[in-house]
């Protein structure tokens, strides 16, 4: 049913659809909205699960993986600092092949504190072995969970995996949005059967000391088990498009990309800004377009390469940086490319809306009039340089 | 594809920490027992069984020599001897 | 005779309080029980992989959660209609307890989970070689309050850890010792009658980190209690009850004691620590009436 609703309550209406059993978040701008909503639908009888207010975002990643250890499924999330706290969890659920669900409300990283959006939160936890999904808009947002369950679920992958929607711009814009029906969702979505689980039916040890006899292959396995989740993912997406009738390829989408002489890279929310300037400047007669990265963990580099190796030139827009080096989803381009002979010209790469600075049609316009045949590398995008004129003596 | 992770429950049976001790072991006299059951009750490793008077003894497979039940025997009924005489 | 639930076969040193007290702990509370375990020596003697000593459903995740990672444990088994059926363990040592897992402690206790919380305390974190914790009673001699020309060792006094637990308001707040074996099985067969959350301190003597003969730690966790520098006491829905003693001067306890042993030649310091024993004496009216 078509609903008009603030992206957060999008998100609990999609997660009650998903029927966790077990519920555990602390509260970080800008995710409290989901979790409040999902604490009133507990409350009204709404939704049958254990909602568990825990004292830190430590405890509620603890929590919901002895949840899904015990083989019931769970959700939480959070943003920034809180999903920074819980890293080391992050870590130890996908290293234990736990399907967990988060929702990351992607949000700046102190210091300096800033609450407002750019995903140097859930790109900061990229080594951590989670799926990481990017949503461009509310119904994204939505469907995204659902493939997310089923996709972590998956007996052949059972990994953790992180839905990530740009903090106060689809946390908290109102978008129309399509909630589908509980039926539909549980013609998608089975019921969590876990491979292994706590049960004093069957008594298994759970998160042993592996010595270096042992360790390296865990690791191994999970990286191939990302290589097989991209091969999973598109297929996932067929059957969902099957039941709620919404297309995705999964990993990627070709926004008028085929014929474009210059394309720009992102993920996120800026992608729909993308869309109407590609829109605009096509009205003009610029053949220009966007690859959206929707699955960026795994990384999608035979999609990526398929998509931009005929495209001239590329601009990858990084909302995250790795200081002291290459901006993040820049390199992972660049290294799809390398030694490749069918390959773009120019591959440049733009820093934008750090700290929810915005990123305007204009600041678009800017970056497709800056990509030239002269490559940039790490060029921040709308920066103010009065601003640089501190001194601390 | 998935590496080590799980373990089955008791496979630390297949560890036979009995191959620790080096001095001494103890010995069950199994003569003034009085059955109170201490020597089972303190052993850390579990190993000690018995029931009623003058039947405990110990797995030596698992026995690391504590020492621990001869010293807690009120009836000094289980003494430590040399390993070697396998008593 | 009760089913083994831990297994012999385990990494413990020779004469090990904890794997006593682990055993203990979990052959009262059965097999219908879910142990989720913090990083520590128990956890890493009991499930080097391939191998595990435990015979009932185990769970190690980090060194802080287990309190954490409990309470999804118990929420799940809630949510199954499983819970009045299953036993619930979070477990750890004292620094896991008493200071990096003090949070999450805080946490389960204040929410009310239906969880036994089980601290072995052997007063250092023993596992990475000896290291002061929150728990480390005044004047011991570990690796990070070590003894020199300028120190006598740990100068803070030990967290009174079940006094904070017991401040969450929580129905059953007790403290145990290997040194008295079957009041320690009892402790643990009652606090599973009780629903909420459980608080025990188990007091386990550690040969290697204490510097004692492996074949004494039952007596050296019974002086322990006998000069009271350990008390065993119980809290059970607001009512106090101890073990009396006739108490032993502290330096019986002392003096077997490695860790310990550059006091004996200090009477100064020898005062302030049986002043800590007369203190608890005389808190918990420890002393019996004969």
């Amino acid at each position: 049913m078509r609903e008009f609703l603030e992206g957060s309550q999008a998100v609990a209406e999609a997660v009650k659809l998903c029927k966790p059993g077990v519920i555990s978040a602390y509260p970080i701008t800008p995710q409290t909205h989901i979790v409040e909503e999902l604490a009133q639908m507990v409350a009204d009888g709404e939704l049958n699960s254990q909602f568990v207010n825990v004292e830190s975002e430590h405890s509620a990643a603890s929590v919901v993986l002895g949840a899904v250890a015990t083989g019931v499924r769970a959700y939480t999330a959070s943003s920034s600092q809180g999903l920074i706290y819980m890293a080391e969890v992050l870590f130890n659920i996908a290293g234990m092949r736990l399907p967990v669900v988060l929702t990351c409300a992607n949000r700046a990283l102190s210091a300096p504190i800033n609450i407002w959006n750019d995903q140097q939160d859930s790109v900061s936890m990229r080594d951590t072995g989670w799926i990481q999904l990017y949503a461009e808009n509310a119904q994204e947002v939505v469907d995204l969970h659902f493939i997310a369950y089923r996709l972590g679920e998956d007996k052949s992958v059972m990994l953790p995996v992180m839905v990530c929607m740009d903090g106060f711009i689809l946390t908290h814009g109102i978008e129309t949005v399509d909630i589908p029906t509980q039926e539909e969702v549980d013609k998608f979505l089975p019921a969590y059967t876990p491979l292994y689980k706590l049960d004093p039916d069957n008594p298994l040890t759970l998160g042993p000391i592996v010595d270096p006899e042992y360790y390296m292959e865990t690791r191994y396995a999970i990286q191939e088990t990302h290589k097989e989740a991209l091969e999973l993912i598109p297929q996932i997406n067929a059957e969902f498009s099957k039941v709620f009738g919404r297309q995705y390829q999964g990993l990627i989408e070709e926004y008028r990309t085929k014929d474009a002489g210059r394309v720009i890279v992102a993920m996120g929310s800026v992608c729909g800004t993308i869309k109407d300037v590609v829109d605009e400047l096509r009205t003009k007669g610029k053949k220009v377009g966007l690859l959206k990265i929707i699955t960026y963990r795994p990384f999608p580099q035979q999609e990526i390469y398929e998509a931009l190796k005929s495209s001239p030139k590329v601009a990858v827009l990084d909302r995250a940086l790795s200081l002291g080096s290459f901006a993040p989803l820049a390199a992972e381009i660049k290294a799809t490319f390398f030694n490749k002979k069918k390959k773009p010209q120019v591959i440049s790469s733009f820093i934008v809306g750090l700290g929810g600075r915005d990123i305007t049609k204009d600041s678009i316009k800017e970056i497709f009039r800056l990509l030239n045949t002269k490559e940039k590398a790490g060029e921040f995008i709308d920066l103010k340089p009065e601003l640089l004129k501190e001194r601390y003596e | 594809m998935f590496g080590p992770l799980v373990v089955k429950a008791g496979t630390s049976r297949n560890n036979k920490t009995g191959s620790w001790r080096i001095e001494t072991r103890p010995k069950f006299l199994q003569k003034n027992c009085i059955g109170c059951k201490m020597c089972l009750l303190i052993c850390p490793e579990g190993c000690i069984s018995g029931d009623e008077k003058n039947t405990y003894s110990c797995d030596y497979e698992f026995c690391k020599g504590c020492g621990g039940c001869a010293v807690i025997c009120p009836k000094a009924d289980v003494i430590m001897v040399k390993e070697e005489s396998k008593e | 005779m009760s089913k083994i639930l831990f297994a012999p076969g385990h990494t413990a040193c020779a004469g090990c309080g904890q794997a006593l007290a682990a055993r203990i702990v979990i052959d009262a509370s059965g097999p219908n029980t879910i142990v989720a375990n913090n990083t520590g020596c128990l956890e890493v003697f009991s499930t080097k992989y391939p191998e595990s000593a435990w015979e009932v459903p185990w769970i190690h995740s980090l060194f802080e959660n287990s309190a954490a990672v409990a309470s999804g444990i118990e929420a799940a088994l809630k949510y199954l209609g499983k819970k009045d059926n299953i036993n619930v363990i979070a477990q750890g040592g004292d620094g896991g307890t008493a200071d990096i897992g003090l949070q999450a402690l805080s946490g389960m206790l204040e929410r009310g989970h239906d969880i036994l919380y089980v601290c072995y305390d052997n007063e250092a974190y023993m596992n990475t070689g000896i290291q002061r914790s929150g728990l480390t009673p005044f004047d011991a001699n570990t690796t990070t309050s070590p003894i020199g020309s300028r120190s006598t060792g740990n100068i803070h006094p030990k967290k009174p850890m079940p006094e904070i637990a017991y401040a969450h308001g929580i129905p059953y707040v007790a403290t145990a010792s290997v040194g008295f074996t079957q009041d320690l099985q009892k402790k643990v067969k009652k606090a599973f009658t009780i629903k909420g959350p459980k608080y025990l301190q188990i007091h386990v003597p550690c040969p290697l980190g204490w510097g004692h003969q492996p074949n004494i730690s039952f007596q050296v966790a019974k002086l322990a209690v006998e000069t009271g520098l350990f008390p065993l006491i119980e809290y059970e829905n607001g009512k106090l009850s101890v073990r009396q003693i006739q108490p032993k001067p502290v330096e019986e306890y002392l003096k077997v004691q490695a860790r310990f042993k550059h006091l004996l030649n200090s009477p100064e310091e020898i005062k302030k620590i049986q002043a800590i024993a007369d203190a608890n004496i005389d808190k918990y009216n420890l002393r019996t009436q004969s």
